[in-house]
């Protein structure tokens, strides 16, 4: 059963009577689509832990909360707060402060003819058409009420349309800046990437929060990959860890089309990441590779839905994950192989290393096969940081804290360097050290080790 | 000098004594080969002097240079000039062999207060001690032992013992697993570091390597005991007789 507490719906309410008052010129087919999930999200309710897909991940924390939506917050924003969150080697970087698209905070470089990094409002002007034809169209209302509710509030985000045949060498990153006020608010970003047939290019949504307020993000981008399209997502959650981030990947692939996901789950509190590819023409690929690194009481639900819908499609899956102190990762690996998907090709394989007697993991396989010449594996495992590992280092003179540091950034490092784009890999490398477990201060073999990491691996 | 003495070492695992009762010393410049059956706990006394925790000592006392060794961490140890070439070396994924050794290196000597190197400095020292071994180069940016050969990753000790200098080199039965070729080149590794100034702890179960290291003493290990110590030609009766003879001449005199 849903949690229903009138006062917490009639936020969302009174918020979309709001944006419905607001948004009277805008295109019918969206005003519809918004007013048929909104119902949808209104009649259903959030999800319990009783619902399968929500086994792990208890959200009454966002049911029983009172979030006022994120207002205008540009000018608490400097440049120089910024910098850290920029990718050297980056085609563009659109900003968005809670969630409202900032020329000035934004470097949109020189990008090849015909490609387009706009904010979504902006899109829905001038693009019209396209976005009506997908808009909506990956993203399934019915089974997932956050996906409900970001639809029923279309209206921010990002969008990115690669015309055919053009290749990109650097990222395009979308950074989602989130500055929540003195009492909780929320920001609903909806990302369209729309890449045509032949293309290669790297998106990089990256979430961070300024200043102490509690933000929750609710995002769902959905990513359509044309025939023979290599396209990347990356997805960077370092908010604060007060944060609450609900974010949906939905993805579908034509023919021949080659798409990966990487995640890196830093930050939040309350994290949700669903990833849901749709390997819709013969012969797509798809890697699903992930990183979660949890403290303190931090919460990381990964929920993976692969849906193999056509013969000889392949997909690979890896997450690892490293929990310290008493939080709590999930890794939820659901696949479904349609009737008509002979030969697929699906792996799936979760490593979790646990720091702590508190920390906890719970890892789930669910596969659902309905064609009869698959090929299925999955694989978890959940353990400590080697002992055997950790004494030869130290018997090589390495004292334990790095050591244990050293195996864990190498644990780490698997993940990372499954990402191709190598701007957005150096990126990572040096970003996600600073949120690995330090056990002690007097750490000093640390830095060091942490200046030299490009020579890891 | 005595660099190595070990006073009536006691030593269990999960409850079980392994060690029960070692006496050896060993002074600076010398080498001394320890021979022993399976399980007589000869890889035991190694790790113990590498430090690891597993093993709880339970009486007797280890000096180093006059310094208690046993209450000595593993990286301590290592910094004070213990070194073993593992039996088992472990792989580590996601490490590579450069890094770590240099990472190695500069611990140690930090520990020493030298100056530590850099990657320039480094990287020919490390490439002529990978020479030595006949390592390749590619070597140097593999994954420490991942998916190394046996002989590969028994080479591999060598050049990690050839880099970090050390005072005590125990060697736990590196020359198992070799073909003839390759202990040649391990055996070339060892005798090059051979010096006045190093000490180094042979474990082996064949006089075969032997005759290309010759040690200055052999020990047999039975039980958690030394039971027999000689010369080289020591080695040649335990191939010829067996570990049996010993022990029959220990029940004999102990009779
Ligand atoms: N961690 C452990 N737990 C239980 N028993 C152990 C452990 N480590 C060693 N032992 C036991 O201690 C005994 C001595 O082992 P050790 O490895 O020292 O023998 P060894 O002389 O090196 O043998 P080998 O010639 O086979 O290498 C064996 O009986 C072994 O099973
Ligand atoms: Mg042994």
């Amino acid at each position: 059963m849903a949690i229903r507490t009138a006062e917490q719906l009639h936020d969302y309410l009174s918020a979309f009577d709001e944006l419905r008052a607001r948004t009277q010129d805008q295109p019918r087919w969206l005003r519809e689509r918004r007013e048929q999930a909104f119902a949808e999200f209104f009649e259903k309710g959030f999800p319990t832990t009783k619902d399968e897909d929500w086994r792990f991940t208890n959200i009454s924390l966002i049911a029983k909360t009172h979030f006022r939506t994120a207002g205008e917050a540009r000018k608490e924003v400097s440049p120089e707060r910024l910098a850290e969150y920029r990718v050297p080697g980056a085609a563009c970087q659109l900003v968005l402060v809670n969630g409202v698209f900032s020329a000035e905070l934004s470097d949109l470089g020189n990008l090849p003819a015909g490609v387009e990094v706009t904010s979504l409002s902006q899109a829905i002007t001038a693009q019209g058409e396209a976005l009506a034809r997908h808009l909506g169209t990956c993203v399934n209302i019915h089974r997932d009420a956050f996906s409900a509710l970001n639809t029923a509030f279309i209206e921010k985000g990002a969008y990115v349309y690669v015309p055919r045949r053009t290749v990109l060498a650097g990222p395009i990153c979308l950074l989602f800046v989130s500055v929540p006020g003195d009492s909780p608010e929320i920001t609903q970003l909806r990302n369209l990437i729309l890449a045509e047939e032949q293309t290669e290019a790297s998106v990089v949504e990256d979430y961070v929060t300024l200043g102490s307020g509690v933000g929750f993000s609710n995002v769902v981008t959905e990513l359509v990959a044309g025939e023979n399209a290599t396209i990347s997502h990356y997805l960077i959650e370092r908010e604060s860890k007060s944060a609450i981030n609900v974010s949906t990947l939905a993805m579908r692939q034509a023919r021949n089309a080659n798409l990966s996901s990487h995640s890196v789950l830093l930050g939040g509190r309350l994290v949700r990441n669903n990833v849901h590819p749709v390997l819709a023409g013969d012969g797509g690929e798809c890697l699903i590779n992930g990183l979660f690194i949890g403290s303190g009481t931090q919460h990381m639900d990964n929920y993976m839905l692969v849906e193999h819908a056509s013969p000889h499609s392949s997909s690979r899956q890896f997450y690892n994950g490293i929990l310290d102190d008493h939080s709590h990762g999930v890794f939820h690996g659901r696949i479904i192989v349609h009737r008509d998907a002979q030969k697929t090709d699906a792996k799936q394989t979760n490593r979790n290393l646990l720091l702590s007697d508190h920390a906890q993991v719970d890892t789930k396989p669910q596969l659902e096969i309905y064609a009869d010449d698959v090929k299925c594996t999955h694989g978890a495992t959940i353990g400590q940081v080697e002992e055997n590992a950790l004494f030869y280092l130290r018997s090589r003179g390495i004292d334990e804290d790095s050591a244990r540091r050293l195996l864990l950034l190498a644990f780490a490092n698997e993940c990372l360097e499954r990402m191709k784009n190598q701007p957005i890999r150096d990126y990572l490398k040096n970003a996600v050290q600073h949120w690995l477990p330090v056990r002690s201060s007097h750490n000093t073999m640390a830095n060091e080790l942490a200046r030299t990491w490009e020579e890891v691996g | 000098m005595t660099l190595l003495e070990i006073r009536n070492l006691h030593a269990n695992v999960n409850g079980h004594e392994i060690l029960k009762g070692v006496d050896l010393a060993i002074k600076v410049g010398e080498v001394h080969s320890i021979m022993g059956p399976n399980g007589s706990g000869k890889s035991t006394l190694a790790q113990v002097l590498a430090r690891r925790e597993t093993y709880e000592i339970t009486d007797g006392e280890v000096l180093l240079n006059g310094k208690n060794l046993l209450e000595m961490k593993p990286e301590e140890a290592a910094s004070e000039g213990v070194f073993m070439a593992f039996q088992y070396p472990v792989e580590i994924p996601g490490i590579s062999n450069a890094y770590f050794l240099r990472a190695a290196l500069n611990a140690t000597r930090k520990y020493r207060g030298q100056e530590e190197l850099d990657a320039i400095d480094f990287l020919p020292f490390l490439k002529e001690k990978m020479r030595l071994l006949d390592m390749d180069e590619r070597f140097l940016n593999r994954a420490v032992n991942e998916g190394f050969s046996g002989g590969e990753k028994k080479r591999n000790e060598i050049v990690q013992m050839a880099v970090l200098e050390p005072r005590l080199a125990i060697l736990d039965e590196t020359d198992s697993g070799l073909d003839i070729d390759a202990l040649r080149v391990v055996a070339r590794g060892v005798n090059t570091m051979r010096s006045q100034e190093r000490s180094i702890l042979l474990i082996t179960h064949y006089q075969r390597l032997l005759n290309y290291i010759v040690p200055d003493y052999v020990h047999v290990l039975v039980d958690g005991r030394i039971v027999k110590s000689g010369g080289p030609e020591l080695a040649l009766a335990l191939e010829e007789k067996g570990y049996s003879w010993t022990e029959a001449e220990t029940i004999r005199a102990a009779g």
